[in-house]
């Protein structure tokens, strides 16, 4: 306690610190050494694994940029980068497009609307994991005896459909309650304009109402984007990266190879441009919350 | 476009709701409704039941018994794993509401005037960006030297994990109670710290609904924590708890169905009670 004080003090070394600022410095300065602890040290540290040859146990040396170098010509590597930004672009788009309609049909007019909407988020609050195993039995299972195919999880150049389709019947329920809140912030004569069926209805919809919520929009799209980039949980769940390693995403590829496969410098590295990818992204969403405070 | 207005108004005033659209929603709910009854059919069953068939598979089941549940139970070490979701997702909702607000409140209403106010706003609200695959690996290796590789570790890093997103939220909400409040407080004496849990803090009731939600949402469901951090304390969540045990179900979908659905059902319930709380925390938490 002592020693915080100390410090405290030694922000406004010339004003007397008054009570208020005591107070502030007391909750703030704890607060950013935990956070500093286990967010930005964990973030250094990887950094500076990156540029070493470290395998999660035993002894390591430097390798300067080797890594790096390496990242950009492994084959496995730049495959979940692909598969992972295929998956990404995909899903962010149908589920978009599926929201935006859903969101429209729960706003309109219609019976019993509180109730289909609870019904119509719940996907969102289960987890991934489990949802993702219930989805692996569908797809090994029920699918194929109804098309008399094979399971489209065992498919190298299909499995990925599957992972979108988990990915998105989660996502669509999240996504729809936020085009509805934006839906509803669009004036009454304005939304029933866009809600007429036909053509009139479509030009009016994109004339009128989606101009309004594309704030909405953007908010979507980024977190989309962001969260399916990450994925994770529904890769454990339904391939485990394969077959043949053709839907491991970037996420997973770190966690097996750098947590047991003998790749900790190595995956650190490819953590990093990850990070750098997923801050790219970032930037851009600051930008857009930004312009949107102003708005407000 | 005025025609266009007249022909909608009559028509609502023939026909109050749009039946055609209610009827392809409530079609439409298939698609969700579908894996839970598959989930729930088959946990009841019995393997012998499980014929090849479709029919086989999504046949209610000939007699509804609890054994699949009772087994899956056991295999699973369900009570600890729940206790140990219930510790982890209550403690970091605890600590959420207690220092995101705490911090929210000291940088809300010290950054228009101090510069370390504002550089720490920023430095934490950055965090948001860090994806878990880059602090996974070290923190391991963190958590086990310090001797949290288990369920504190893991509270610990969600607490890191959700303040950027929390005190984002806190501070924005702050900005719209006045300072005035704090003052007629502090001229009858009471000290900021008395001030902050006697007016600020109740004040930020609803923004608390919000922080609530999404952390207990996030912290429930997440698997990647729990599974680097506790893999060797012989601890699971209840989500983990279905990694952990996926080989012993082996091929009896039976058992793993009824541990899916035992996995689902605390949140399936409390989505019952506070369906409308978590709609609006989570629509709160991604429109603010």
């Amino acid at each position: 306690m002592k020693k915080k004080d100390s410090q405290a003090e030694l922000l406004k070394p010339k004003k007397t610190v008054t009570e208020r600022e005591r107070t502030f410095a007391m909750i703030a300065i704890p607060i950013l050494i935990l956070f500093f602890l286990f967010n930005t040290l964990p973030l250094i540290k990887g950094f500076i694994y990156s540029f070493t040859n470290f395998k999660g146990y035993g002894s390591y040396e430097w390798v300067g940029l080797r890594n790096y170098i390496d990242l950009f010509t492994d084959a496995r590597v730049g495959k979940s980068y692909l598969f992972t930004v295929k998956l990404a672009f995909f899903t962010t788009i149908l589920v978009n497009i599926v929201s935006l309609l859903m969101a429209l049909g729960l706003n309109a007019k219609i019976k019993f609307k509180s109730a289909l909407r609870g019904m119509y988020f719940l996907p969102n609050i289960l987890g991934a994991l489990v949802v993702g195993y219930i989805f692996n039995y569908f797809f090994t299972y029920i699918v194929p005896a109804i098309f008399h195919t094979t399971s489209i999880l065992a498919s190298g150049s299909k499995a990925w459909i599957a992972v979108m389709i988990v990915c998105a019947w989660q996502a669509i329920a999240m996504n729809t309650i936020i085009y509805i809140s934006g839906l509803q912030t669009v004036p009454e004569d304005v939304y029933e304009a866009g809600m007429l069926d036909g053509a009139t209805g479509w030009s009016k919809f994109r004339h009128l109402t989606f101009p309004l919520i594309i704030p909405f929009f953007t908010i979507n799209m980024v977190l989309c984007m962001k969260n399916f980039l990450m994925v994770f949980d529904q890769i454990m769940a339904l391939t485990k990266g394969g077959p043949a390693q053709s839907t491991e995403s970037i996420s997973f590829l770190i966690y097996n190879n750098g947590m047991s496969g003998g790749q900790f410098g190595f995956q650190s590295a490819n953590a990093v441009i990850f990070f750098i990818v997923i801050v790219t992204i970032s930037v851009f969403q600051m930008r857009f919350l930004n312009s949107k405070e102003e708005q407000l | 476009m005025s025609k266009k207005n007249n022909d909608l108004s009559a028509v609502k005033v023939k026909e109050k709701f749009n039946w055609p659209l209610t009827i392809l929603l409530i079609l439409g709910l298939i698609t969700v409704l579908f894996p839970l009854y598959m989930t729930i059919v088959i946990a009841f069953k019995q393997p012998s039941e499980m014929t090849n068939s479709i029919s086989g598979i999504l046949s209610l089941p000939q007699h509804w018994s609890f054994s699949n549940f009772r087994e899956a139970m056991e295999v699973t070490d369900f009570w600890r794993s729940l206790l140990n979701s219930v510790l982890i997702t209550g403690i970091t909702m605890g600590l959420a509401l207690v220092i995101h607000s705490l911090m929210g409140y000291a940088v809300a209403r010290n950054m228009q005037n101090s510069k370390f106010y504002r550089t720490s706003y920023y430095y934490i609200v950055s965090g948001m960006f860090v994806p878990f695959a880059i602090l996974m690996m070290p923190l391991v290796k963190q958590t086990a030297e310090l001797h949290i590789a288990n369920v504190v570790g893991v509270i610990l890093c969600y607490t890191v994990f959700y303040m950027p997103m929390n005190v984002l939220l806190y501070s924005g909400y702050l900005k719209n109670i006045p300072v005035a409040l704090e003052e007629a407080a502090h001229v009858d004496g009471a000290s900021t710290w008395t001030t902050y849990w006697k007016v600020i803090f109740p004040l930020m009731k609803p923004m608390h609904a919000t922080v609530a939600v999404l952390t207990a949402l996030g912290t429930w469901n997440d698997v990647m924590t729990p599974l680097v951090i506790m893999s060797g304390s012989g601890m699971n969540t209840l989500p983990l708890a279905q990694l952990t045990f996926q080989t012993q179900f082996g091929t009896n979908y039976n058992l793993a169905f009824a541990s899916y659905l035992l996995a689902l059902l605390p949140m399936l319930i409390f989505y019952l009670f506070a369906q409308k709380q978590i709609i609006n925390g989570v629509v709160n938490g991604a429109v603010k």
